[in-house]
């Protein structure tokens, strides 16, 4: 009888174990569907124009997304010129400054930001520029993008300057440095590579955003010029693309997608493998 | 006005040696200032984008009042804007990608933070961390491609067993509310997993070496022990959850089937807050078709405000969110 019991709970055990084994093999076996899915499709898809070429007219086949590709790279500008000032400034007032009360109100609006919805956004940027000017711009798109950096930005450049010891903080101060000093001279070169990994995390996440662009910066079959005018952006693009009637589309859809991810991704491999080591480092 | 504010936020933490004053010298009170200015538009920027998206639904919330939220009718040519199906379809795509996602999600989390030899536990993990970096449109792009038509092929056997319920009854073209709630599920997945795990990691060891000690098997260490040790973190990282896939908007429009119309059938399909803004801001005419866009993204805004704020009541206890 007793044996009968502990047979039953080895075996709940075991079952149990084989069980969440397979949800966490479930979960990654979803990444590699994801990448392998659009490695063979995206990659068969890809070809030299579309890095080089202008989308070509509807029902014609060929053309490239180089446009695209400028204008992410342009709306990428815009956002970490909004950004990241505010966010890298706002993270060095928290972890160098902050008193308690107004610290915390920033503390809570940043997490409350964070949580807005990116179409939200969208539409933020959307009243804040388009309206005004009555036209679409590169202008709202890299605003919307910008604001979406802002919370990632404090958090990360915050977390990063606390993690330098205060020791260096007072090695500074005993020698004479003014707080300012000290910060602008000590603790932010200490906490340089966290907070320049910081960003570039954060601009990879944004790089991806589709939902603020749609109708700020909206999207453009030609080159655009300037910071007045519409610009497409690839998650533009790929949307467009995806839901569009056309196979040549769609392949170009799987295109500009598998650029993307592998950009995407090969910025967060290299930002985990620096701050990886510089834990090992700490340690 | 911004000199007056330093004084006083800097007068309330008792630091004596870093007053306003004591920090005149060496150019202190420059950069506490301009860190200052930097944080404070932080304020700005939240407080505008609340109050721009009530200004801008002023039209829309002066003529239909409390209505919007529960009526049915959306007729941009009539002029007539009720959000109910949009939040309907919200609701239940969350829910089930909810329904979906905290089982897998949670039994993975448990797995990676207590049942895996540690290295598979990292290398799992790190995997789980990249899912959650993969852009939602990319998502939308493989739900348009793959997954639909991979549902299109698990439809019948669905039917059959569960036809009978009025969830699973209707035609079915593919784009549905069912599509957007598994593509939302799989979205959702990675976010439960890296907060729930390290929730799960937070739990103090002598809390496992008494159970284990007692002669508890290690599933029922975990379960009966470890987990509910960890309940209130878990519980947080599914609001979290819950708020990203109430805003999530690229993936769910291009799978959702973009139909306002409320119907009892998962197969259908329907629409949902962020979808609709996503599709029809552009090609809105009139002021108050705007308007009542601009109100569905406050209806939006609202809704992730509370369930994160719920998600953070949750994560308050655990460690790692103790600020």
């Amino acid at each position: 009888m007793a044996d009968l019991h502990t047979l039953r709970r080895k075996t709940v055990n075991a079952v149990m174990l084989t069980v969440t084994g397979f949800c966490a093999l479930f979960a990654t076996g979803t990444l590699l569907f994801i990448l392998g899915y659009l490695f063979a499709h995206g990659a068969s898809s890809l070809s030299w124009a579309f890095f080089t070429k202008l989308p070509t007219p509807v029902g014609e086949a060929g053309g490239g997304m180089a446009n695209a590709i400028v204008g992410s790279g342009k709306l990428l500008l815009l956002a970490t010129a909004v950004g990241v000032p505010i966010g890298f400034l706002g993270g060095v007032y928290l972890a160098e400054f902050g008193g308690t009360t107004f610290s915390y109100v920033i503390r809570y609006v940043t997490d409350l930001l964070n949580g807005v919805p990116s179409i939200v956004i969208g539409i933020f940027a959307y009243t804040l520029i388009v309206l005004p000017q009555g036209h679409f711009s590169t202008l709202a798109g890299g605003l919307g993008l910008g604001v979406m950096m802002i919370p990632i930005a404090v958090r990360s450049s915050e977390e990063f300057l606390r993690a330098v010891p205060n020791s260096l903080r007072e090695g500074a101060m005993a020698l004479g440095a003014s707080k300012a000093k000290s910060i602008l001279t000590v603790v932010i070169p200490a906490a340089k590579n966290g907070i320049m990994t910081g960003i570039m995390l954060n601009l990879a996440r944004v790089a991806g955003e589709t939902a603020p662009l749609l109708f700020t910066s909206f999207g453009n079959r030609y080159w655009s010029s300037g910071w007045e005018q519409p610009i497409s952006a690839l998650p533009v693009m790929i949307f467009t693309y995806a839901i569009s009637p056309y196979q040549d589309w769609h392949n170009q859809a799987w295109a500009a997608g598998f650029v993307l991810l592998t950009l995407v991704l090969a910025v967060n491999i290299f930002a985990r493998a620096v701050l990886a080591k510089k834990k090992h480092v700490a340690r | 006005m911004a000199a007056s504010s330093t004084s006083v936020t800097s007068a309330g933490p008792a630091r004596p040696a870093q007053n306003f004053w004591g920090r005149l010298r060496g150019g202190d009170e420059i950069a506490y200032l301009i860190t200052f200015i930097a944080a404070a538009s932080i304020l700005l920027v939240t407080t505008l984008l609340v109050f721009e998206l009530y200004v801008n639904s002023h039209l829309s919330r002066a003529k239909f009042g409390w209505s919007f939220l529960t009526t049915s009718t959306w007729d941009p040519v009539a002029d007539q804007f009720g959000a109910l199906p949009f939040i309907y379809g919200t609701a239940v795509t969350s829910f089930l990608a909810l329904l979906i996602g905290i089982p897998l999600g949670v039994g993975a989390a448990i797995f990676l933070a207590e049942l895996s030899p540690p290295k598979i536990s990292d290398a799992l993990t790190f995997l789980i961390e990249l899912l959650a970096a993969v852009p939602s449109v990319i998502y939308g792009l493989l739900g348009i491609f793959v997954l639909v038509p991979i549902l299109r092929l698990v439809e019948p056997y669905l039917r059959a067993v569960l036809g009978w319920t009025p969830l699973f009854s209707g035609p079915f073209y593919g784009v549905s509310l069912f599509s957007a709630g598994v593509v939302l599920s799989v979205m959702i997945i990675p976010f439960i997993i890296s907060i729930s795990r390290e929730v799960i990691l937070a739990v103090p060891g002598d809390q496992r070496e008494g159970a284990l000690a007692l002669g508890a098997t290690s599933w029922e260490t975990v379960w009966d022990v470890v987990v509910p040790y960890a309940k209130k973190g878990i519980i947080g990282s599914i609001f979290l959850a819950l708020a990203r896939s109430l805003g999530e908007t690229m993936a769910v429009t291009m799978v959702i089937g973009n139909d306002p119309k409320i119907k009892a059938s998962l197969f259908a399909p329907g629409y949902s807050i962020a979808a609709v803004i996503a599709n029809e801001f552009t090609e809105a005419t009139g002021k108050l078709y705007t308007s009542a866009l601009i109100e569905l993204g406050l209806v939006l805004f609202a809704l992730t405000i509370v369930i994160n704020g719920l998600a953070r009541l949750m994560l308050v206890g655990a460690d790692k969110y103790k600020a």
